[in-house]
Order: structure tokens, then sequence, then C-alpha cells
């Protein structure tokens, strides 16, 4: 009697399960078609990189061969291209869970190896000895480095092996037996033992940072927060230590009260406030730049910090951050450097970090502070155009991580400032900065 | 009648007021780093003696600064500091004029304009089609904002931005030192020769974080997210240099255990 609503509901469902398949099998083509592209990306990442290495190989080896250093010149310039080149397809590389930094490391080495020859005049200062034999020791290196790359390509491409499975193999921390990551943890491991270049590079001055005072223990720093942020007894406070990761060994309190949410850093040894946070909902600025300078000068005073000079202020919206360093005899300290924040809605501090000013004051040793140059002498080291309008003394780390005494030349060109470095003893031009405060907005 | 028209007349001069005379400074001391108004009155009116050659956008930057100073220098003040307080701001009100109507309306619309001694009269192209343009102006300029912020030294808007993304995606409902620790993270990998050198290599880098990968990159960020990019960039670091974290509930990679612990925050674990 139905029989007729029977086929009817047959088609319905016919149909219905057509377009599914259909739907489903489009679908199906998309995400190929996506995994496809995302695949091709990595591939030619992979691909690149196994080509720079060999391309890098073959630079060396013909520096070594060379004698002219017209010719020199420009093959270091190349190698250092392709370092940062090979650098770019190692970050696009779904790499990052497993351990490749001995290779990114070496690969800096040389950039910066190769960068500091390109520069430098070969005729005056060709290619010592050592420096011939870490490039002789790196072409070694890299004919290795090569090799293994070549087998590992050779298999990805014989047998189809995907990236995009690697890669979920990796997030999900299953152990997968293929040649491409053992070939590649291979290449770490050869890089590993290989220390041709570390003759040449400075000896990395990891100074041990000393503080003065006795070490505290977690109840002595319940009450120094407390006492520092005027905290009562209902206010919660968590105090936790640092691990083994931590340069100087550190206790981390934060404490939430109703208003705030505050964050401090305490040193084990000493008990100095390095820095804190203070996270609330910010109003309206209702106070100026000028006098959240106060605020924060007021603040410092009651610190003891003493010497110290501001030497930047800016308003981001309902907050101004300053920037202080030390001052002594008129030479401003760079590297002694405390940052306040001041909340220009109620006028309060709502931050602080005197990290680099407590443990760098703490730690210099004596610089010979008196300048060769006079004031005028250094100037005749700057660029003519430079229009000086301000100098002064300054220490600054320059770019091997030393302090120097500089000139500090604050001037423009064209309505641009610059500011420059001059060696107070020998007229080097240690740093150009173009500062630039502001930003127009894009819309 | 009469009465009426005066009423009329005098009403209309009241609106017409305060940008009919020189404008005053409001109360506050100007130093460099601010933004506003009063920056901006500050800019014309340097601009109209000729001690600016800068472009009027409200933010005291560097050029600004220079300006003030020269000023400072030749008007003979005691204190030649770029701080424009009470005297030097007499001195310039004495000195220039100030239309903050029109200088406000060349700066939304007008890229090249210069204040030079005031309105430029000679200025073909103003002085005519003035009336379609002033109403079309009038409209624009409400929907304006500042031409221009401040940005911390080696960043833009829109790498602050991105990074506020990417904390927000991966920290939020973390404690805020734990967000402002995620963002240091990122700068510190910007030093760091194992990572790409720009945020958004950083950022974007396979496998570096989660919410990249699952695409919660793509929400938009809350003020907290942002604040604490601000924090990061401006020096505050609560992760101790770390160059790494994990969540330890959820990670899978044993290397990622083998690292040099600094702190936990939150739900994070920070690493060298």
């Amino acid at each position: 009697m139905f029989g007729w609503l029977r086929w009817v509901i047959y088609i319905i469902l016919i149909i219905g399960m057509i377009g599914s398949i259909v739907w489903g099998y489009q679908e199906q083509q998309d995400k190929n078609a996506l995994l496809i592209k995302a695949e091709n990306n990595y591939q030619r990442a992979f691909h690149d990189l196994t080509y720079r290495m060999d391309q890098l190989n073959e630079k060396i080896s013909t520096v070594l061969a060379m004698n002219a250093p017209n010719n020199i010149s420009p093959q270091m310039a190349d190698v250092w291209k392709i370092t940062s080149e090979a650098k770019a397809d190692v970050a696009q590389l779904p790499l990052s869970l497993m351990p490749f930094s001995e290779t990114k490391q070496l690969l800096n080495q040389v950039g910066d190896f190769a960068y500091d020859v390109s520069i430098r005049n070969l005729s005056d200062e060709p290619l010592n000895e050592q420096e011939l034999e870490a490039l002789s020791q790196l072409q070694d290196e890299s004919n290795k480095i090569k090799r293994q790359l070549r087998t590992v390509q050779n298999q990805v491409l014989s047998d189809g092996i995907r990236w995009m499975d690697i890669e979920a193999s990796m997030v999900t921390n299953e152990t997968r037996d293929d040649n491409v990551l053992k070939g590649l943890k291979q290449v770490e491991e050869q890089v590993g033992q290989f220390n041709g270049l570390d003759q040449l590079s400075q000896p990395n001055m990891n100074q041990s940072i000393t503080l003065d005072g006795d070490d505290i223990n977690k109840s002595d720093v319940e009450t120094i927060v407390r006492d520092y942020f005027e905290l009562n007894d209902q206010a919660e406070l968590t105090v936790t230590e640092t691990g083994d990761g931590s340069d100087i060994p550190i206790y981390n309190a934060s404490f939430e009260t109703d208003e705030v949410h505050g964050y401090s850093e305490v040193t084990q040894k000493g008990g100095h406030v390095l820095s804190y946070l203070l996270n609330r909902e910010l109003g309206e600025a209702s106070i100026s730049l000028n006098e959240g300078m106060n605020v924060a000068e007021e603040l410092l005073a009651d610190l003891d910090f003493e010497q110290i000079e501001m030497v930047e202020s800016i308003q981001y919206d309902q907050v101004g951050v300053y920037e202080f360093v030390h001052v002594h005899d008129n030479i401003y300290y760079y590297p002694d450097e405390i940052r306040v924040k001041v909340a220009l809605d109620e006028g309060d501090v709502i931050g602080l970090t005197a990290r680099e000013f407590i443990l760098n004051e703490r730690n210099r040793e004596q610089l010979s502070l008196e300048p060769e140059l006079t004031e005028d002498e250094a100037l005749g080291y700057i660029h003519d155009q430079l229009d000086e309008q301000l100098t002064r003394l300054a220490v600054i780390e320059n770019e091997e991580g030393e302090e120097v005494l500089t000139y500090e030349v604050l001037g423009t060109i064209d309505g641009t400032t610059y500011r420059v470095f001059i060696n107070a003893n020998d007229g080097f031009e240690e740093r150009v900065d173009r500062l630039k405060q502001s930003e127009e907005v894009y819309q | 009648m009469v009465k009426y028209k005066i009423g009329v007349l005098f009403v209309s001069l009241l609106l017409l007021w305060p940008s009919i005379t020189s404008h005053g400074f409001s109360e506050q001391i100007i130093q460099k780093g601010a933004t506003g108004d009063d920056v901006i009155e500050l800019q014309a009116r340097l601009q109209y003696i000729g001690y600016y050659e800068g472009a009027i956008d409200g933010v005291y930057g560097w050029g600004t600064y220079w300006s003030v100073r020269n000023f400072q220098e030749a008007f003979e003040l005691e204190s030649i500091d770029g701080i424009v307080g009470q005297k030097t701001k007499d001195m310039l009100i004495n000195a220039t004029e100030y239309d903050e109507q029109y200088v406000k309306q060349q700066m939304y619309q007008n890229e090249d304009f210069n204040y030079y001694g005031g309105r430029q009269s000679n200025d073909a192209s103003d002085s005519a089609p003035a009336p379609e343009s002033e109403t079309a102006n009038e409209e624009q300029s409400t929907a304006d904002g500042p031409q221009a912020v401040n940005v911390p030294e080696g960043f833009s808007q829109n790498d602050i931005q991105l990074m506020a993304r990417a904390v927000y995606a991966e920290g939020r409902g973390e404690p805020y030192n734990g967000q402002v620790a995620i963002a240091a993270v990122i700068i510190n990998r910007l030093d760091n020769p194992d990572f790409p050198d720009s945020i958004s290599g950083i950022i974007y880098e396979p496998l570096a974080f989660e919410a990249v990968a699952d695409g919660q990159i793509n929400m938009q960020p809350n003020e907290e997210a942002r604040q604490a990019v601000l924090d990061a960039v401006n020096g505050w670091d609560p992760s101790g240099g770390a160059i790494y974290y994990f969540n330890p509930d959820t990670a899978t990679s044993d290397w990622i255990w083998s690292r040099p612990q600094i702190k936990r925050i939150g739900k994070h674990i920070f690493m060298k």
C-alpha cells in the first residue's frame, strides 16, 4: 500500500548518498591539494638547504686555492650570503622540536667569520695561518655535512618521504624509523664534535655575577615583598625559586590584591629587588608625561638609587616609560639602566626593572675614564653633514661586548636625528644609530 | 528684530571664539616623548616661526626636541633642556599664532602642509574650493585619530600587533607576567643565532608555537596582551632570559625536558 513511499525514501537516500560521496570526494581533493602545497614548501626548503651546503663547500675550497686578495673578498662575501640563506632554509623546516642547534651555530660562526674577512682589507692583512687552518678544517667539515645531506636527500627522493609525516611524528613524539631524521641527527652530532672555528672567536666572557649581601630564604622574601609593596596580610603571596637555567638565583614573588596582580623578582643573595610589574585596569591619562617623570624620580630616590639621570621618556597612551642611566663624573653609563613605568591615570609606578643597573654597576671593573681626545677632536671624526646638537661622554658596550668610553654625539642630517658614538681614546666610530621615535599610523 | 540679530551674532561669536583667539597650551609641562594636542600646538607654533621643519604629527620626537632647544637658546631662556614649561610657552605664545582648527584640518588631510608664517593665503587650491572641501573634511577629521604614535626603538606597530596576537593565542588565561614572559621569549630569540632574526620569522617558524600551527594566531588580541608585549619590548623580562617555554601537561617532546629550566609561571615552564 505504501510501496510508492518506500521507493521515494529509497531514491532520496540514494541521492543523499551520492551527494555525500561527491562532497566527500571534493573535500578529500581540497585537503590533498593543501597538503601537497604545504609539503612542497618543506621539500623546497630542504632541497635548497642541501644545495646551499654543497655551494658552501665549493666556495670554501675555492678560497683555499686563491691567492689574490681581490678574489677572496667577494668569495667570502658569497659564503656569508650562502650561510644566511641556509639558515633561512633551516628555519622553514619543521625542526624546532629536535636538536639542530649545533648546525645552526656552525652556519652562524662561518657567516660571522666570512663577514669579518670579506670586509677587511686583505692586501694589508691577509688570511693568517690560523685562519687558513680553520678554513681547511671547515672545508673537510662542510664536505662531510654535504655528503650526509646528499644521502638524506637521496632517501627523501627515492623513498618518497614526506616532511608532513615527519612533522606529524615530531608533534606526537612517536619514534619513527626513517633515515631522514637519523641522517639529520648524524649531521648534528658530527657538527657537535667540530671545533675548528673556536680558535678564531674570542672566548666568551661569561663573567660570573657577584652580588653583595647574605643569602635569604623564602620567608625573608615574603617580608621584603610585603614591605616593599605595602601589602596587608590578606594579600595572597606566592614565592618560587628559579631553576638551573637562571643566570643568577632569584626568588619570584607574585601576589594578588583587590586591585592589582603583582610580580617581582628578588635576588637570593642580598635580597635586591631586580624588577617588578603591577598589572591593573588603566583609565584615561590625567597627568602629563612630565609629572609622571617626577613620580618615577621620587620613587628611585626613595629606593636609594643614586647618581642617575633620565635619558629617555616615552608616552604610550596612558602609560609613561622612563629610562634612567647611571651618571658619574658627567659620564653616562648606558649599560647601567633602570626603566620605570608610570600609569598616567593615577600617577603611580606600575613597573620597574633595575636588573641591568644592579648587576652591571656592581660588577664593573674600573675603567680608565680619562678621555684622551678632547670633545673638539672627537667631533672631527663625525660625518661632515651631521649637524651636531649635543655631545657628552658615555660608556657603551661595543660590538665585541666590551665597555668603552666614547663621546656620544647627537646630531641631525636633513631633520633626521642620529646618535654617533666616537671612541674617546682613538676616535673610532663605534656605532651610529638612527633615532626614530614615532611611527605614522597606517590606515 | 535687531535684538534678535545681535543675539545670533553674539552666539556665533561665542562659538567661533576658541578658534579665533590664540590658543593657549594646557597646564601640563611638555617633555620629549609626550603626545597629544599640546604637542600639535607646540609643533605648529615652532613651525610658524621657522624652528621646526618636520611634520606636525602630535608626537614629541627628536626633531621637535632640537627645535625646542634651539628656540630656548635663541630666546635666551634660562634652561635649554627641551622641557616646555610656562616660560617657554609664554614666549611661544607671544611670538607666534596658532589656528587650531586650520592646523588640525590640514594635518588630517594634507600630508605636506607647512604652517610656516601661518595660513598659506597664496595657496590657490586652499582658498578657492574651500566650501566643499571643508564639509568633506569635517566628516573625515572626526573619524581620524592621531596621525602618529610612539613606538619602541626597533619595532613597528605591526610587529607589536603580531606579537600581541601570538601572546594572546599562546597565553590567554595566564597570569600577566606569564604573558610578558612569552613576549620576552620572542624578543630573546631575536638575538639568538638559533632563531630567525625577525619577529614574523620567529612566530611563523614551523612547530615553534602551537597556537600558530592550529590557527589561533589569527584571533584578535585583547588589550592585556598588547600591554604585555609593550612591557616586554620596553625591557621587562620575567622569563629570566628564556628562549623556550612549554606546557608540561601537553608537551610530548622529550628533548624539551632536557633543557635547563629557569622558572615556571602559570602553566608554562621557561627554559634556556
